[in-house]
């Protein structure tokens, strides 16, 4: 049903975890539909240094959810910005047809983490 | 990790009992004939479909031309309900049932629905039962046939069948249960139920693949559902699968001969198995009837965490098992019956559904619950809800 590349990512998924707190807080998906997407982000010079996850979901959610983390550390918020949740699937290897939209929760996933940074900053930036 | 390997699924199906493959074998390249035939080839495999429904019929306690040979338990299930639909319509349109029926009697209802019947969807309780009194309140005077499943597939929660039959028959209404899950753990008595129709299915009782039977009582006014050929009595049409039906007769007559001894070996594994895992993993319910539930079923929601992903684990780990999570279905909602049984969506995306069988033993219990728990914890530990709820907020 799955590869050896998502079937690996749920047995030893990368970035677990939460940062205290984080520059970028971001949470997509609800439990009705059975996938929960929860994002941290620590950014330095418009750089994600550190990111981690936790998510409720099956196998490929938690497998989109770990390889994406490896995909966006390190890399600035633009390019964080740019990650499709194509990459993903093609990152995984791809991904059965019916779990397609793990990739795209977890593409949403990095976004509203970066939103919530750039709010959080803004705010920061407005009372400073 | 280890080599062991604990199969615990047998409501998806079982495996051939050595017996049952025995007898059917021959009749696949030495007693080949038509049943139909009337030379000495068909004549053997005539002979061999009589037996067999000789032995369905003693397992059932039906006579035997109240046995009909199908190609499923579902086709037992379409059969049932069309045909009594059809055959019946001047008489009225309406039909009840419950909200946790198996889909081969779901979608036929669903499927009637769009050609003029009305079909009542009885709700069920947190265990799953039925109100009789909302049975009763449904009967109309178009009331054409009742369909409540005997046993429920995936929770395991035991119907009142016999007081159904007797309000039913009180108000001139047909009968019919799906005893697919019942079959080998509950006795079956069609004539102490008073049931008018029922269906049953060979692969969920050590029998083969693609073979069904639908219990017709004498008199029962029922249109056919496949047409052709004067096979099963003009009323079910198809040459019959022979082997099949020899392998259904044996598996029948097992299933009622071993009965109680099965019944109980499975009861006190079940109760070992439920007693463990409400032992070691907190924040578990478990789903279905505590004491009206099948003797070999075992369904438990795990919070915080989704079935799919326990299922894979436990499959890393060699033990087969099956869940009620939207991501095992291919749709996006999970169980129907999870739901009818008031869980929430996230409850019911974490169910974990171990059906026992006759290979099992205490040792594979024993395994079960040395590997369950740390799965759970890992699972736990990678989800959101988990935490929040740790630290004593609403988890949703």
């Amino acid at each position: 049903m799955y590869n050896e590349t998502v079937m690996e990512h749920f047995t030893n998924p990368r970035n677990v975890g939460e940062i205290e707190d984080a520059d970028g807080v971001g949470e997509v998906g609800s439990p009705q539909c059975g996938d929960i997407m929860k994002i941290f982000l620590r950014i330095e010079d418009n750089i994600i240094k550190d990111i981690k996850f936790k998510t409720f979901g099956c196998a490929s959610a938690i497998a989109s959810s770990s390889i994406m983390t490896e995909m966006v550390k390190g890399k600035t918020i633009e390019e964080a910005l740019s990650l499709t949740n194509r990459d993903v699937v093609d990152a995984l290897g791809g991904l059965p047809a019916p779990k397609v939209h793990c990739s795209v929760l977890a593409e949403e996933a990095i976004r509203a983490a970066i939103e919530d940074y750039r709010k959080k900053s803004e705010g920061t930036r407005n009372s400073g | 990790m280890t080599k062991r390997r604990v199969y615990v699924d047998n409501a998806a199906t079982t495996p051939v009992h050595p017996q049952v493959m025995k007898e059917m074998l021959p009749y696949f390249t030495q007693y080949y004939g038509n049943p139909s035939s009337i030379h000495s080839f068909g004549r053997q495999a005539k002979h061999a479909m009589d037996k067999a429904r000789e032995r369905v019929a003693a397992a059932l306690g039906a006579a035997t031309d109240e046995v009909f040979f199908t190609g499923s338990g579902t086709e037992a299930d379409n059969w049932a309900v069309k045909g009594v639909a059809f055959a019946n319509k001047g008489r009225g349109n309406h039909i009840i049932t419950t909200k946790i029926e198996h889909h081969a009697l779901l979608h036929t209802c669903q499927y009637l629905e769009k050609h003029g019947f009305e079909v009542t969807y009885l709700d069920v309780d947190e265990y799953g039962r039925i109100s009789l009194k909302q049975l009763n309140e449904a009967i109309k005077d178009s009331t054409i046939l009742i369909s409540i499943m005997f046993a429920n597939n995936e929770i395991g929660t035991i119907q009142p069948v016999g007081e159904i039959a007797r309000i039913a028959k009180e108000k001139g209404i047909y009968f019919h249960t799906d005893a697919v899950q019942a079959m080998g753990n509950v006795k079956i008595d069609v004539k102490e139920i008073g049931v008018d129709l029922l269906s049953i299915s060979a692969h969920k009782i050590m029998g083969p693949k693609g073979i069904g039977v639908l219990y017709i009582r004498k008199g029962i006014r029922i249109d056919n559902l496949v047409h052709g050929g004067a096979q099963e009595r003009r009323r079910r049409s198809g040459t019959e699968n022979v082997a099949a039906v020899v392998g259904m007769g044996k598996a029948a007559q097992l299933a009622a001969e071993n009965l109680e001894q099965h019944t109980k070996r499975m009861t006190s594994l079940r109760d070992r198995l439920i007693d463990g895992i409400i032992e070691r993993i907190p924040h578990v319910k478990l789903n279905g009837h505590p004491t009206e539930r099948l003797a070999n079923n075992v369904n438990f929601s795990f919070e915080f965490v989704e079935g799919e992903a326990l299922l894979l684990s436990l499959d890393m780990a060699g033990i087969a098992a099956s869940s009620g999570s939207a991501c095992t279905s291919g749709s996006l909602d999970p169980s129907h019956v999870l739901l009818a049984i008031g869980l929430s969506h996230e409850t019911a995306h974490g169910s974990l559904r171990m059906t026992l069988g006759e290979a099992n033993t205490e040792e594979d219990i024993d395994y079960i619950l040395e590997q369950l728990p740390p799965i759970a914890n890992r699972l736990r530990e990678l989800s959101p809800l988990f935490k929040q709820c740790e630290g004593g907020k609403v988890s949703v």
